[in-house]
């Protein structure tokens, strides 16, 4: 991993001192051995604080909603995942491409701390990757698990190696791959196959966690409004809890319905979510049905390229046939 | 010293929950949090950092305040009456115990918010010491003592037993109540408990964590810090550290309209958000830096400066395991705190 920090600092210095760009949006070390903190290294110098390793879950490409029209170009270290992001934010003209350098950096997957401590390991002090395996040091002893075991669930279902929009790459070291993807709908058939009492049941079970908090609406790429409706006091919804629970849940429905066919499947909204709610799944149902209705689709794989919600061709699926 | 063993506690808290409302840490979809217990829920006592924090049990994330019915020409207003009796909140840690004392000196002073006082004078608390402090707990920077959790009764948990002891009038009320599913226990075994837990917390990454730099005073000087720009960088005004965090406090009053009547309530507001404090003229807070100043300003000076020199923060460190971005209290405490301005 040395290496690939290496290479990427490099590269940064590079590209700064020959005034290509002049900073870089990356991850900067916390006060635990796990936290990472997106940040902008500002100037050749500051690039050396710079690190990547296998605690990067943090999708950065939305920052670049402001960070590209600040004047001067700034780096923006991407992974494959990310990319997919960028090229959305750039179909809807949030990304002025112009002011980002686009550098993408391979990753084998990302760990969920959280899912380490599911597994009792507490009391973290050092964790260590070697070689598929992390080496974790506890107040409690000495422990080890499996890096596949722990991974973020956007991970699960990984999109590869290929960077969907990249100026430059530093890739994997060799012998690490992408994480092998499992079926990422098959929890969504399985609640399809629920009765719609049991799955109304599911949701509201899982939903009834949410303290709007709003984390999954900020970190989504693609909830870029300048102005979120639940923000307008006048419109007669809130971004606060509601005293109606399902008012509330409606909240995420809409989320959801609101960012359908731009959704790249980044996973951001589970991944930050305190009460740890599975929200991907929801945006999943509707990935799942434009697939089944319009063919494949994958937002985010090619820059401006038009969405089957604001497109049509004669073939289209009739929207009343179920 | 009272003990149960640890294989018995359901049965105990359906001795409670014959007289009592039992709040608890209970497990709903593999998620921890503090809410009413009912028979056959799994409680987790092996879990420090529910997570959401115990505060809602006594300040909940929303609350009627009234109603507001048309009838013809005629307005129905009905006002909420301030609900339940005596309940029992079980298993509080010490962080989360403190952290009522700091809304207390919020929620019970002039004017006193009757909604919560009549749910403090209603709850009995039995705390309980944390036998496995974890990397993100720092506690102990606020002279909070996880080996002495304070509460009506004081719990400790050794030897697969749970130890109690009371520590008010009601507390001793409540242990007489329960008597019959407890067994004398051995002080011995809760010393031993106790030195183990200070041992570790000795032991903690945030152990040296100190409030050098904070308080009362230092409002001003800490306000003008040039690093609030590059902290609150990351930021993206959430509100996850608002609301599992156990100590803030601020709400918002709004109406909501069903169609059929208009509810009045208050919610959980928080500092993060860009409507906050929103009046006539606008917002006094425009920028995300500002905003993210505010939070820590508050726990770490204004609050100091308004309730005698006692931070709003009481470690537990759940903002540290929940910022999506990995902000937190203890890096703008070392960023901040130990600078000259």
């Amino acid at each position: 991993m040395q290496k690939m920090i290496d290479e990427i600092k490099e590269k940064c210095a590079a590209l700064i001192k020959n005034g290509e760009a002049s900073r870089v949006i990356g991850w900067e070390k916390g006060e635990l051995p796990y936290d990472r903190t997106p940040a902008v290294f500002d100037g050749e110098k500051a690039v050396g604080r710079l690190l990547y390793d296998a605690f990067c879950g943090a999708n950065i490409s939305k920052y670049l909603i402001a960070a590209s029209k600040t004047g001067g170009k700034v780096i923006a270290l991407l992974k494959p995942c990310d990319t997919y992001s960028l090229n959305q934010l750039l179909t809807e003209n949030r990304v002025d491409r112009s002011g980002v350098y686009a550098l993408g950096v391979g990753c084998s997957g990302m760990v969920d701390v959280e899912k380490i401590r599911d597994k009792g390991i507490k009391g973290i002090k050092d964790i260590e990757e070697i070689d598929g395996k992390l080496s974790i040091k506890t107040l409690y002893g000495d422990r080890t698990c499996d890096k596949s075991e722990v991974l973020l669930e956007k991970c699960l279902s990984c999109k590869g190696e290929k960077f969907a929009v990249s100026d430059d790459s530093v890739a994997l070291l060799e012998g690490e791959t992408a994480p092998s993807p499992s079926d990422r709908f098959s929890a969504v058939s399985r609640i399809e196959k629920m009765s719609p009492k049991e799955r109304f049941e599911f949701w509201r079970g899982e939903l009834s966690r949410c303290i709007r908090c709003n984390a999954c609406r900020n970190a989504c790429p693609a909830c870029s409004c300048m102005t979120c409706v639940f923000d307008n006091a006048r419109s007669g919804v809130s971004s606060k809890a509601s005293p109606d629970a399902f008012e509330e849940n409606m909240f995420h429905i809409i989320r959801a319905f609101h960012v359908a066919g731009r959704c790249t499947d980044c996973g951001e909204c589970s991944r930050v979510c305190p009460q740890r709610i599975p929200l991907h799944l929801l945006n999943r149902k509707f990935i799942k049905d434009i697939n089944e209705f319009y063919g494949e689709y994958q937002a985010g794989e090619q820059p401006y390229q038009r969405g089957p919600l604001v497109d049509y061709n004669v073939s289209d699926r009739d929207p009343g046939q179920v | 010293m009272l003990k149960i063993t640890l294989d018995k506690i359901s049965e105990l808290l359906s001795e409670i929950n014959k007289t009592h409302c039992v709040y608890a840490p209970v497990e709903r979809s593999g998620e921890v949090c503090f809410d009413k217990w009912s028979e056959g829920e799994k409680v987790r006592l092996d879990v420090l950092k529910t997570s959401k924090s115990a505060k809602g049990v006594f300040f909940p994330q929303t609350e009627d305040i009234a109603r507001f019915r048309s009838k013809g020409k005629e307005l129905e207003i009905s006002q909420a009456k301030t609900e339940g009796g005596p309940f029992v909140i079980f298993g509080v840690r010490a962080c989360d115990v403190k952290s009522f004392e700091i809304l207390d000196s919020v929620f019970l002073s002039d004017p006193v918010d009757s909604f919560y006082k009549a749910r403090r004078e209603n709850a009995l608390i039995v705390a309980i010491a944390c036998s496995k402090p974890e990397e993100t707990c720092f506690c102990k920077t606020f002279s909070i003592d996880p080996a002495g959790p304070s509460g009506d009764v004081e719990g400790y948990t050794a030897n697969g037993a749970l130890y109690f002891e009371p520590r008010t009038e009601k507390g001793k009320n409540f242990c007489a109540s329960i008597a019959r599913l407890l067994e004398e226990g051995d002080e011995g075994a809760v010393r031993a408990e106790k030195e183990k837990i200070r041992g570790i917390m000795a032991d903690l990454p945030f152990s040296s964590l100190t409030t050098k730099g904070w308080g009362k005073d230092e409002g001003n000087r800490k306000f003008n810090s040039e690093k609030w720009k590059e902290l609150s960088d990351a930021c993206i005004g959430c509100g996850a550290c608002t609301f599992t965090c156990p100590t803030c406090q601020c709400y918002d009053v709004r109406d909501f309209d069903n169609g059929r009547e208009v509810i009045r309530y208050r919610c959980w507001d928080s500092c993060m958000y860009n409507d906050f404090t929103m009046m006539a003229h606008g917002t006094p807070r425009k920028t995300r830096v500002e905003r993210f100043r505010q939070r820590f300003m508050h726990k770490l000076c204004y609050h100091p400066e308004n309730h005698g020199g006692v931070f709003s923060c009481v470690g537990c460190g759940r903002c540290i395991e929940k910022c999506p971005m990995s902000i937190n209290i203890v890096k703008v405490m070392r960023a901040i705190g130990g600078e000259e301005i």
